[in-house]
């Protein structure tokens, strides 16, 4: 059945066909009490897990992990002055993995039951047995203590399932009203809320129990000028995070001012969404009438929120192993930073560009304790001074590159879907001596200042890249110079991080967010910060986007 | 269970609606059986199952809605089921643009939307199938990754107005990425089908096959307006955006009327009735067509007939939602599963032969939105792009990025082949002047 045929039959779906992404809510829909109750007890998880490695290793398997998850989503949808959709859904399951002859099998079950465990893991083996027929060489796993019996929780203040769901409603509301008191014709606002409980046991001796939030409210406030046609759509700063519904009660520390006339304010570890539905209806209008790009080469000083998504392109996808190797060939892609051109010792960026892998930062939608086949979770380096000098990669690819261990970014979006390699959250490190957004704009002659993250696309390679955003300022002489429209800009990944010039301090830095980054065949989304601060990029070289149709 | 016939269907459907105290009830049977296989580097990488069937209830009184969801059916399951939904249906507030639900309707027959053959296939059909375009692959010293997904399924509905709708669907896809193993070309071949009988994996690794050895050496071209031939594939996507993808979603009525569409008119209203394309551009949805069968109603339960929504080049029609269709007194058209484009008999080999000058498009990649005022779209050429001079192949040439609105694109045309089937559409290849190219990508 084409994924449309589905659609088309769920009340989900219908509301939020404006967002560029819309998050995974698989699940059964459920009353929004249920999200509130637990789950099993981890006793009887460690006892169903059991079952499951028992039968796996009777039938012939040489490892097995066990996923035990229950994945809670809440989705509310508004617009204008009312409510579109509220969606509670809850997905319940076991999936496990095996080797066996050497090779990976999988299978997955919604019976979480001794029997039902057992059966899953014996159709596990079943199909690895199968699947070695053709396998070439044998599944190699970088060798993973056991932890025994462990735990992790997101340190989260408020889960946002506690919530009422009329305060959530209400919040939302009052941003619409926000936004058409300051101007809109229309605006969409949406808040994504997600609690994945998940239980995780290996034949390595690991026995991981997880709790893991994650929040995103978005919206989109769209002006339109009848009498000429012209209309224009500005999406809000907020990031999706992983954290609790804190989110969403500002506080003044969090708020990071754009450079000196630029009616910028980018948010930290909190959001004041009403703030920015304001500010986004009055930028919105502006942009209606704000001049017209004029192509050609600038330095472009660009926002954490919009150089998040440039990061996860240029630099997040590029690294991951599977990719460089051709596991993604069919869809994805593969990457031009293959192990050979890594060892030419190419600069991939200039001496300020360091760039760094996690799944550790608090607040982030990668942190986690382990990953997702029992790995504790860690930094690492990919880029040093604008040197490659690692990628990122599970356990059965760090031999590969003669690592001794997984990076701990191994990833399902849910029990019934295999885990493989996903991105972790990668950043740009902030510049250790101190830069303000203005002393970065002091110095630009000809430039345009970026916020927000809009239209983007790159090739499967990932060479050649375009991004927009949501709201450009002309920096004329270190200072901004009103709003333009139009703007794109068009780079090659190694020119562009090559052109990178500086970097804000630490008191910049910040999260941009994806809570659906595909990839794999099924696809599977999953969810990744970046964290930078305010950079800048000589000369790069910007398109202006209008046309006319007849 | 999964593929439930209509009779078992209605009758757990009849059940449910029979433990309803709401004004009004729908309820909704979806299943699905099927699996998939996925290789790379010509070795199978992962493989996987579906097989489910869920209950959908929707349960209104007076204007406040709620839905609930399971997926057993004893009784006490169906029972509890149905009282979720009319508890979260008496806590919503109450729609502004409520519609009651639709009483009895008449909805064509599409026969060939479910075939045995793709409902009979195994695990063993799949292993061969990827098998041997894996051999063919190892044969010829290529690296290859492939997706082979399937799958069976039936959709049911009934409410307590009268309404009543059971359909079976069957559908097969499989995508091919073949590569030199120095990395130097790649060739791109993807197909699907209601009828499993229909597909030969080794055919279509052939086509990849030839893609990729074809494209070794590409020569740079000067980014610029070229005449192009987009392949099927170039222009409507499986797994992606794609251009006239983006040009079908585009044609909806709510969007246009409120301004926010390259449809919305100066000062008000919307531009149906114009000529905004040229005219030899006719597209049509028709669920009954044997090559692109689909479903015979839509989600809100409303007949999913022919609709023609651009005849020779004039836009003719919008889809609506129910509630917009009677606030606007508009033809009540729900948005079309497939769609038809009208082509001619010319094959791309044919399109290639009438070219002095132009570039093969095998496939568009990372299609986004730039600009919805006026469709703009960039994205990149991908796995098999030829330069063509005097009506043959004269070279592959490295990747290029495009920006382009399919408005233009359907403005600037030359020629348009013979429609073949991509993801469930029927799309011909088309020949484009003035394409614009905006720079050159290293990607192969």
């Amino acid at each position: 059945m084409k994924r449309r045929d589905f659609v088309g039959l769920t009340g989900l779906a219908t509301s939020a066909l404006w967002l560029p992404s819309l998050p995974s809510f698989g699940g059964t829909e459920v009353d929004p009490a249920h999200l509130l109750q637990g789950g099993a007890d981890v006793a009887v998880k460690k006892r169903l897990a059991d079952a499951a490695l028992n039968a796996a290793k009777a039938a012939g398997a040489t490892y097995t992990d066990v996923r035990i998850g229950r994945y809670l989503n809440q989705g509310i949808f508004t617009r204008e002055k009312q409510v579109q959709n509220i969606a509670n859904t809850e997905s319940y399951g076991a999936g496990i993995r095996v080797i066996a002859n050497g090779t990976w099998g999988f299978a997955s079950t919604n019976v979480v039951t001794e029997a039902g465990m057992a059966k899953a893991a014996q159709l596990a083996v079943e199909i690895a047995k199968a699947n070695s027929k053709t396998q070439k060489e044998k599944v190699q796993l970088a060798p993973q203590r056991g932890y025994g019996e462990v735990s992790w929780k997101a340190p989260i203040q408020q889960n946002a399932f506690e919530v009422p769901i009329k305060d959530k409603v209400d919040l939302l509301l009052a941003t619409n009203a926000k936004a058409l008191e300051n101007g809109a014709s229309f605006v969409n606002s949406v808040l994504f809320q997600v609690n994945e409980q998940k239980y995780f046991a290996s034949t390595d001796g690991s026995y991981i129990d997880q709790d893991i939030h994650r929040i995103y409210p978005t919206f989109s406030v769209t002006a339109i000028d009848r009498a000429s046609g012209k209309f224009r759509s500005r999406q809000a700063l907020s990031a999706p995070m992983g954290l609790g519904y804190e989110y969403l009660t500002p506080k003044a520390a969090d708020k990071i001012a754009g450079p000196a006339g630029s009616d910028v304010i980018g948010y930290k570890n909190s959001y004041d969404i009403l703030e920015d539905a304001a500010r986004a209806a009055k930028q919105v209008k502006e942009k209606l009438t704000a001049k017209s790009v004029t192509p050609g080469k600038y330095d472009l000083v660009l926002d954490p929120h919009h150089l998040g998504l440039t990061i996860h392109e240029s630099v997040g996808h590029p690294l991951e192993l599977d990719r460089v190797l051709g596991y993604e060939a069919n869809y994805a892609g593969t990457s031009f930073a293959t192990l050979e051109w890594k060892a030419k010792n190419i600069p991939y960026g200039s001496k300020v560009v360091n760039i760094v892998a996690d799944k550790l930062q608090p607040g982030s939608l990668g942190a986690v304790g382990y990953d997702d086949e029992g790995v504790k979770t860690k930094e690492w380096n990919l880029i040093e001074q604008g040197k490659l000098v690692n990628y990122e990669k599970i356990r059965d690819q760090a031999h590969i590159v003669g690592q001794t261990e997984s990076d701990g970014c191994c990833y399902a979006q849910s029990w019934q879907d295999v885990q493989f390699q996903r991105m972790p959250n990668v950043s740009l490190k902030p510049s250790a001596q101190k830069m303000s957004v203005d002393d970065l704009v002091k110095g630009v002659d000809k430039g345009i200042y970026i916020a927000g993250n809009g239209s983007f696309s790159i090739d499967q390679q990932r060479y050649n890249s375009q991004f927009g955003g949501q709201v450009f300022y002309a920096i004329e002489k270190g200072k901004i110079a009103g709003m333009l429209e139009d703007v794109a800009y068009q780079t090659n990944t190694l020119e562009f991080w090559n052109s990178c010039a500086a970097t804000c301090d630490q008191s910049d830095y910040r999260f941009a967010g994806f809570f659906n980054d595909g990839k794999g065949q099924p696809s599977q989304s999953s969810a990744v910060s970046h964290g930078s601060a305010t950079t800048r990029f000589n000369a790069v070289n910007v398109i202006n986007t209008a046309r006319k149709i007849g | 269970m999964a593929i439930l016939s209509k009779d078992e269907a209605q009758n757990i459907l009849k059940k449910v609606l029979s433990f309803s105290t709401a004004d009004e009830c729908e309820a909704t049977l979806n299943g699905q059986i099927g699996g998939n296989v996925r290789s790379a580097r010509n070795a199978i990488s992962t493989s996987g199952g579906v097989d489910n069937v869920a209950l959908t209830v929707e349960s209104r009184f007076g204007k406040r809605s709620g839905v609930a969801t399971c997926n057993q059916f004893d009784d006490a399951t169906l029972r509890r089921c149905v009282q979720r939904a009319e508890e979260i249906a008496r806590l919503a507030p109450e729609s502004p643009e409520y519609m009651p639900l639709l009483g009895p309707q008449q909805y064509l027959e599409s026969p060939k939307s479910f075939t045995a053959s793709t409902a009979g296939i195994t695990p063993d059909y799949r292993a061969k199938q990827v098998g041997a375009s894996m051999q063919l692959c190892d044969q010829k010293k290529l690296t290859s990754a492939a997706f082979l997904n399937d799958s069976s399924g039936f959709i049911a509905k009934r409410n307590n107005k009268g309404l009543e709708a059971y359909q079976q669907l069957t559908n097969l896809e499989f995508s091919i990425t073949v590569r030199t193993p120095d990395g130097t070309g790649s060739g791109y071949a993807t197909a699907d089908y209601n009828d499993a009988s229909k597909f030969d994996a080794t055919r279509l690794t052939q086509i990849a096959a030839d893609k990729a050895a074809g494209s070794v050496n590409a020569k740079a071209l000067e980014p610029g307006k070229y005449t192009v031939i987009l392949e099927p594939a170039a222009l409507v996507a499986n797994t992606d955006a794609s251009l006239l993808q983006a040009l079908m979603s585009a044609l909806d009525a709510r969007n246009a009327d409120e301004g926010r569409s390259f449809l919305s008119k100066k000062g008000g209203g919307n531009r149906k009735g114009e000529k905004l394309f040229d005219e030899r551009v006719t597209i049509y949805s028709d669920p009954t067509n044997a090559d692109v069968a689909d479903l015979t109603f839509s989600g809100d339960g409303r007949p999913q007939k022919k609709v023609t929504w651009i005849e020779k080049g004039v836009v003719k029609n919008l889809y609506t939602t129910r509630y917009w269709a009677q606030k606007n007194n508009i033809p009540d058209l729900p948005r079309p599963g497939g769609w038809i484009m009208e082509g001619g008999t010319q094959s791309t080999a044919d399109l290639i032969k009438s070219t002095q000058r132009g570039i093969l498009v095998t496939r568009l990649w990372y299609i986004r939105p730039v600009d919805p005022q006026t469709l703009l779209y960039t994205g990149l050429t991908r796995d098999g792009t030829f330069y063509i001079e005097n009506g043959k192949i004269k070279h592959p040439v490295k990747n290029f990025r495009f920006n382009e609105s399919p408005i233009i694109m359907l403005n600037n045309l030359e020629a348009i082949g013979k429609p073949v089937r991509v993801g469930g559409n029927l799309v011909p290849p088309l020949k484009i002047r003035d394409f614009t190219f905006t720079s050159l990508s290293d990607a192969v």
